[in-house]
């Protein structure tokens, strides 16, 4: 099957993707969706850095079995356009814990799209977004969760923070919940903010030059989403991908 | 060491410091007291080099350099320690990080060799128990969860680690209990009591004045020093209150 044609900004899930960048992508790519089959009681971990020169779509269907897990950290700094998507959907008792990090700046869109299914009882989802821009540029965040009638015990979440380093930048987040159980916990939050200019202020006045106090305050912002990531080289490997790209940035 | 001149400031068009002129030379701890509004953390803001105060007139001289054309990272590794009169929550950094990048950068500055990670260490270890700060404390994130009190405590073990040659201590007693005031007073007087160092102490009451005992008291009101003296001053304002002693 072919998609053939590029969505446009109607369709809900491309609201805000970056439609010039798609059309030098190509409709083509779209129909590339990685399948990935967690089965019963079974763990995956998946930690990657994502984004190019040129614009990508990366788009992941995952199914977990009874009782298993996965677990994707993703640091998305595409000097391009860049849509990092999963669509999972969870049997009893499964488990999903998405962390994912936007950075960059360059007037680009960077953008993570994510549907989770709760398809049976006791699952749980668990997601945690970072957005990190300037220079013009958008992180996005959308996110859908579908709890189903029979999915009791259902418990989700979802945080999404911006920060934005000036004016110009941009952060979308839209949570969409879909509930049709009546025992479920639906957690969902965004804020969106700038550098706290106290705390900025405090680490100079202890010698901090402002470069190194972004860094520290961005790391400590971004750190929440890799917070579930237990190897702590991966930690490291993703936090750093994430903050050489800070490299440049607005002070 | 430093030399303040007819300091004029204002935060957005109001101006607080209206003329100040004081001078604080090697060896000295300098009290500055004064009523609410005076102009005290204005002051302790604009030698910290805070955004959003702009010096209108005058000048700051520090160890001979213009301390007004530094920003307050270079302040700080030229040797000046701004404490906090509400030390700032930095979630997500662990006081070690923060204080072994602050001690790096001011020493990479000064074209000294960064300390390692034992060395530090080592370092913090030393001036945590000076404070009677348990290391546990230092490991978790700059000043998230800590009671007013050991906020305060935390600034005089950042000093002891930073050791810098001039501290402004901005209300650095307020939210100490009796103990906690004798610790926070004992290490100003055993990490800045030196001939080569100085303190300007902004205080509101005598009891840190008793630990700490300043060689110099100054009365800050209306933006400019008033009077200066000796200790005794500190204790004739304590019986008799600002208005008397000014009047």
């Amino acid at each position: 099957m072919t998609t053939a044609t590029l969505p446009t900004r109607r369709d809900e899930a491309w609201r805000y993707a970056d439609m010039d960048g798609l059309k030098r992508l190509g409709a083509a790519a779209l129909d590339q969706w990685q399948v990935i089959d967690v089965p019963a009681g079974e763990n995956l971990t998946r930690c990657l850095v994502v984004g190019s020169d040129a614009p990508e779509v990366q788009r992941l269907r995952v199914t977990l079995g009874e009782g298993a897990s996965a677990a994707f950290f993703v640091v998305n700094r595409g000097g391009d356009y860049t849509r990092f998507e999963v669509e999972v959907r969870l049997a009893r008792a499964a488990h999903f814990e998405f962390g994912g990090v936007t950075i960059g700046g360059a007037a680009v869109t960077r953008e993570f799209v994510t549907q989770v299914t709760h398809a049976e009882p006791e699952a749980t989802s668990n997601q945690i977004i970072r957005a990190v821009h300037w220079a013009g540029a958008t992180g996005n965040f959308l996110g859908e969760i579908k709890v189903a009638r029979h999915a009791q015990k259902t418990d989700a979440a979802q945080d999404f923070k911006g920060l934005l380093l000036e004016a110009g930048a941009s952060a979308n987040a839209v949570p969409q919940l879909e509930i049709f159980a009546d025992d479920v916990k639906c957690a969902h939050g965004a804020t969106v903010g700038e550098l706290d200019e106290q705390a900025r202020f405090y680490m100079m006045a202890r010698g901090v030059d402002p470069a190194t106090a972004q860094r520290l305050l961005v790391q400590a912002f971004i750190g929440d989403a890799f917070v579930a990531l237990e190897d702590e080289a991966e930690r490291e490997r993703l936090l750093d991908a994430a903050l050489a790209a800070l490299e440049g940035a607005k002070l | 060491m430093l030399e303040i001149t007819n300091l004029h400031a204002s935060v957005g068009d109001k101006p607080i410091l209206k003329g100040l002129t004081l001078s604080v030379p090697a060896g000295e701890i300098h009290a500055i007291m004064g009523p609410n509004g005076a102009g005290k953390s204005t002051l302790s803001n604009v030698l910290g080099g805070k955004p959003g105060y702009e010096v209108t007139e005058g000048s700051v001289t520090f160890r001979g350099e213009d301390l007004l054309a530094l920003e307050p990272h270079e302040r700080a590794a030229a040797g000046l320690f701004l404490g906090f009169q509400y030390p700032v929550e930095i979630p997500g950094v662990s006081n070690v990080q923060f204080l072994r990048e602050a001690l790096n950068a001011q020493r990479k500055a000064r074209g000294q060799e960064p300390l390692s990670g034992g060395e530090f260490l080592k370092l913090a270890k030393d001036k945590a128990a000076l404070l009677k700060m348990d290391m546990e404390m230092l490991k978790r994130q700059v000043n998230v969860g800590f009671s007013g009190g050991e906020k305060k405590r935390a600034e005089m073990v950042q000093m002891g680690i930073l050791d810098p040659a001039f501290a402004v201590l901005d209300e650095t007693d307020s939210g100490l209990d009796i103990d906690a005031l004798r610790i926070v007073g004992a290490g100003i007087n055993s990490i800045m009591r030196a001939p080569d160092k100085a303190v300007l102490l902004i205080t509101h009451y005598q009891r840190l004045l008793d630990v700490v005992a300043p060689d110099k008291v100054s009365i800050l009101a209306g933006g400019r020093i008033v009077e200066t003296g000796g200790p005794e001053l500190a204790l004739r304002l304590e019986a008799e209150g600002y208005d008397a002693v000014m009047a």
